[in-house]
């Protein structure tokens, strides 16, 4: 029993990692049909620049914890709009160039990030009890799940506010849904674009802080690994859709978990079939639009 | 057939060019070229042959690319599988089932063919992004598989070191590279023939219409699914091809060569040469190797490590400014390296157009 | 600049063409389109209404000039050049669009979808409501859960809910039961005491109800332009041009009659 609690409340902290950054990648999807492959840099710069804070602030107390979180959030969400406003701009409407220049922008960045931060992973301490555990049914939880949940229903929670209670929100949901309608009602689609992209690297950039403290270290590589698995979460999910990416980063990284426990190590295995059979069985997602 | 009529309408003179290449490129080892700055040393030397035999290889794996993303229009994230597993495949042949070298490559063939069509069967029946995903996650379950090492097969990490045991001697050792060298610019030949042809058939025009205009191909009866299977496994088998060679002449394979990283390499050779230009890949794979390798070079060389830090870290990432150059490629050079002819010859047509003129009559000869 | 007409004009289109996926869906069309009333673009199904009606919006790639007179306090002065603009510049200029199919937004309620599209410092929440009580009385649902009828007038509403200089409405009644016909007919004739509007309809009869001028396009041309009713009384006209006989234009769209073409 203790064994199946750990590995579910692992696997919904793994699960909370890969929706904060599959919620972007969705979003801006849906909205702009750019597949983005520079999201995991938003990531990689966001837990640098939480573990910059955390050195330059030098305690390792809960204050510049939250500081490093919302910093974080701050430089992916920077990084991010200037993406889509230098590059990707540029492109518009030109599906297969925009992926092709976010392409190019996660090669340079990673190494750019090689280059300052140097090849070798730099290993990350937080407030004492994010290291510790937590006992619950018998089972020994890692304190830091805990708060990736936490975190990830917080970003959860905000972005549907977001979409629901603001213009900018309510144009995004149109858009998502039919964009030409969107500029034929007068509105400037493309400056929702920049605060979808905005959005989404805060969020990456609150998880790469997160992310840091899950596995203890950052490196430039921690952003393209996630990538990979919040793509096939953002496919299951249905792309476009925010609670289908949320249903579908649990559901994969509990499925990861679990197969790597019981069916020795073959949980990417089973995350890759999962997705095989989904786009088979159902092109659209779980909760995609055009079904 | 048509084919031959449309193959022969082509002009000459461009064959009869790479004819002469070909035969330069093949004396090359007996000349004493050097160029400081592109090659380590004379082009005799072993060091410089490996050099030019490493990005013909690349080269010979971007046409194969080509096919799939710039003929097809299918935007494969996965194909470095194919790669992967023609190096392993022939490793692990030569290695755990002792086999002789034609057999291993045989074998090696038909299991890239084999994986190449279920792949391709299963992930077209989806289409654009999702396509890419499918491809992209059988892609990283072979790198996984590589990285897990199972029965001890691939070495995970540390790589599969290739097994001398049943090559002939001809291609083993610094001494005889030039050897290995002609069997690369072979390679490179044959793909880019197989390329050719296969564009110039029948069921290339209908796949390149088929990227153009499905609609207008399922019109006229014809179910565009099995010519991009078609091309999808052509493309993967010379990519198991190229794999066997680069095994042969890397004396290893390891688990970076199935890495979605790898894929997205070949992506931006492709781009930077010129989607849909055959020519492009060739010339990208050319470009990409070399730049890459010397910018690793200038990278270490006192001249940049004497710079100030805001430039001597990015000038010291050969990956910073290659993606760098990539992405500057995609927003002002569309069209890639092969284009800048074109655009310097006619600059009335200054289109956005990344794509030579499709076959415009394609679809009429087809109806 | 207008066509010798001495009515005043709004919009003028001067050899517009269009392509959709490199396809060329209107050739070389130009027409007036004058200051008041309703002005109906005819012809047969595939022949590029809608797409002139995207062209003009911007929603397609497009060529041609399209000058706009509805513009400033003069109201026709020089006119402003609409081609080279985006989408959503030439709608705030002041140009309404109900499109084909409606395109509401299925998964926003109506007062959502209401909200987007209102535009104007003092959007007319009341003239919207008096027109359509239906929607008044739903604001909460999802448009998408709407019956076609429904979901027509929020279509419309969208558009009215601003003060429009002109208004491209396509295809209104297409698919609705004969009793909404009538009342979608009766919001655009409402609407069209205040703002001239251009009208692509298949439902001859309500052309006939609510048109004065007509435009009528054949393979991406204008190959007609006249008076609505003039123009339908014509037997042989309408059936060259519409492939329908005026008389059975109520019940029989021109839809069905296209297959002589």
């Amino acid at each position: 029993m203790s064994t199946v609690i750990l590995l579910l409340i692992t696997g919904l902290g793994l699960g909370a990692l890969y929706f904060l950054i599959a919620s972007g990648l969705s979003l801006i999807y849906g909205l702009m049909g750019v597949l983005n492959f520079a999201h995991g840099s938003f990531l990689t710069l966001g837990a640098y620049i939480g573990w910059e804070v955390a050195r330059v602030l030098g305690a390792d107390n809960w204050a510049v914890f939250i500081a490093s979180v919302l910093v974080g959030a701050a430089v992916g969400a920077a990084f991010a709009a200037a993406t889509e406003f230098f590059l990707i701009r540029k492109l518009y409407e030109r599906h297969i160039e925009q992926v092709l220049v976010t392409v190019g922008l996660a090669l340079a960045s990673v190494a750019l990030f090689d280059g300052i931060w140097g090849t070798d992973p730099i290993y990350v301490t937080g407030p004492s009890w994010l290291g510790g555990t937590t006992e619950i049914l018998g089972a020994s939880i890692p304190n830091n799940r805990f708060i990736l949940i936490l975190a990830s229903v917080l970003v959860l929670l905000g972005i549907v506010a977001f979409l629901k209670y603001t213009r900018y929100g309510l144009i995004i949901r149109a858009g998502v849904e039919n964009r030409s309608m969107v500029t034929a009602l007068g509105i400037d689609v493309r400056r929702a674009f920049t605060v979808v992209f905005a959005i989404g690297g805060a969020a990456a950039g609150v998880g790469g802080v997160l992310a840091s403290s899950y596995y203890g270290y950052v490196s430039s590589g921690i952003g393209g690994s996630l990538l990979i698995f919040a793509f096939i979460v953002t496919v299951i999910g249905g792309l476009g859709s925010l609670s289908g990416a949320a249903i579908a980063a649990a559901l994969v990284a509990v499925l990861q978990q679990f197969a790597n426990f019981y069916l020795g190590g073959t949980g990417d295995f089973v995350v890759v079939l999962l997705l095989a059979v989904v786009l088979l069985v159902r092109p659209s997602g779980l909760l995609g639009s055009k079904a | 057939m048509n084919g031959v009529k449309v193959f022969l309408s082509r002009p000459l003179v461009k064959w009869a060019l790479a004819g002469v290449l070909v035969a330069f490129l093949a004396i090359l080892p007996m000349l004493a070229i050097d160029i400081p700055g592109v090659f380590p040393g004379p082009t005799y030397t072993p060091g410089t042959l490996q050099l030019i035999a490493f990005s013909m290889l690349i080269a010979s794996l971007a046409l194969s690319y080509h096919l799939i993303f710039g003929v097809a229009g299918l935007l494969s994230f996965g194909h470095a599988l194919y790669f992967a597993i023609g190096a392993y495949g022939l490793g692990i042949a030569l290695r755990h089932f002792g086999l002789e070298l034609l057999p291993a490559i045989i074998l090696t063939f038909v299991i890239g063919l084999v994986i190449a069509a279920a792949v391709g069967a299963l992930s077209l029946r989806v289409t654009g992004i999702s396509f890419a995903m499918v491809t992209l996650a059988f892609a990283q379950a072979g790198s996984v598989l590589i990285r897990k090492n199972p029965g001890q097969l691939t070495g995970g990490d540390e790589g599969l070191a290739l097994d001398t045991t049943h090559v002939p001697d001809m291609f083993v050792g610094v001494l005889q590279t030039k050897n290995l060298y002609w069997l690369c610019l072979a390679i490179l030949v044959i793909v880019f023939l197989v390329s050719s042809w296969f564009e110039q058939s029948r069921a290339g025009h209908v796949v390149a219409a088929t990227r153009e205009n499905e609609l207008r191909v399922r019109v006229i009866g014809i179910r565009p699914y099995f010519v991009k299977l078609l091309t999808f496994v052509i493309g993967g088998v010379l990519a198991t091809i190229v794999g066997m060679a680069y095994l042969l002449l890397q004396s290893s394979a390891t688990q970076k060569l199935a890495s979605a990283d790898f894929t997205l390499t070949l992506l931006v050779i492709v781009v930077l040469g010129g989607v849909g230009y055959r020519w492009g890949a060739v010339i990208g794979g050319v470009v990409y190797t070399l730049l890459d390798q010397r910018l690793t070079a200038f990278a270490s060389s006192d001249a940049v490590s004497g710079l100030p830090d805001f430039l001597r870290i990015p000038l010291s990432q050969p990956l910073f400014i290659l993606g760098t150059l990539f992405i500057l490629v995609v927003l002002f050079l569309p069209g890639g390296l092969a284009g800048i002819p074109g655009r310097i010859a006619g600059t009335r047509s200054r289109t956005n157009e990344p794509r030579p003129a499709p076959e415009k009559n394609v679809l009429e000869e087809l109806e | 600049m207008s066509s010798g007409n001495s009515t005043a004009t709004i919009l003028t289109v001067r050899g517009l063409s269009a392509k959709i996926a490199g396809q060329q869906v209107v050739e070389d069309v130009s027409f007036d389109v004058p200051s008041t009333g309703v002005t109906a673009l005819l012809g047969r199904n595939g022949v590029g209404k809608t797409s002139t009606i995207k062209g003009i919006l911007g929603l397609i790639e497009r060529r041609g000039e399209v000058t706009f007179f509805g513009d400033g306090a003069s109201g026709n002065a020089a006119g402003v050049r609409l081609d080279r603009q985006r989408t959503h510049r030439i709608v705030q200029r002041g140009i309404g669009y109900v499109p084909e199919d409606r395109e509401v937004f299925s998964k926003l309620t109506v007062a959502e979808n209401l909200r987007l599209a209102e535009r104007d410092a003092n959007p007319r929440r009341d003239f919207v409501a008096e027109l359509f009580p239906d929607l008044v009385a739903r604001p909460g649902q999802l448009a998408g859960t709407l019956s076609g009828g429904q979901q027509q007038m929020l279509s419309l509403a969208r558009a009215l809910i601003n003060t429009n200089k002109l208004l491209l409405v396509d295809e209104p009644t297409k698919g609705l039961a004969p009793i909404i016909v009538g009342e979608v007919a009766d919001a655009l004739a409402e609407a069209a005491k205040t703002v001239p509007v251009l009208l692509v309809e298949q439902n001859l009869q309500v052309v006939r109800r609510l048109a004065a001028g007509a435009i009528v396009i054949e393979g991406g041309r204008v190959v007609h332009t006249g008076d609505a009713n003039e123009l339908l009384e014509d037997d042989d006209m309408t059936r060259r041009f519409l492939g329908v006989h005026a008389e059975a234009g109520g019940q029989k769209s021109a839809d069905s009659g296209a297959t002589t073409s």
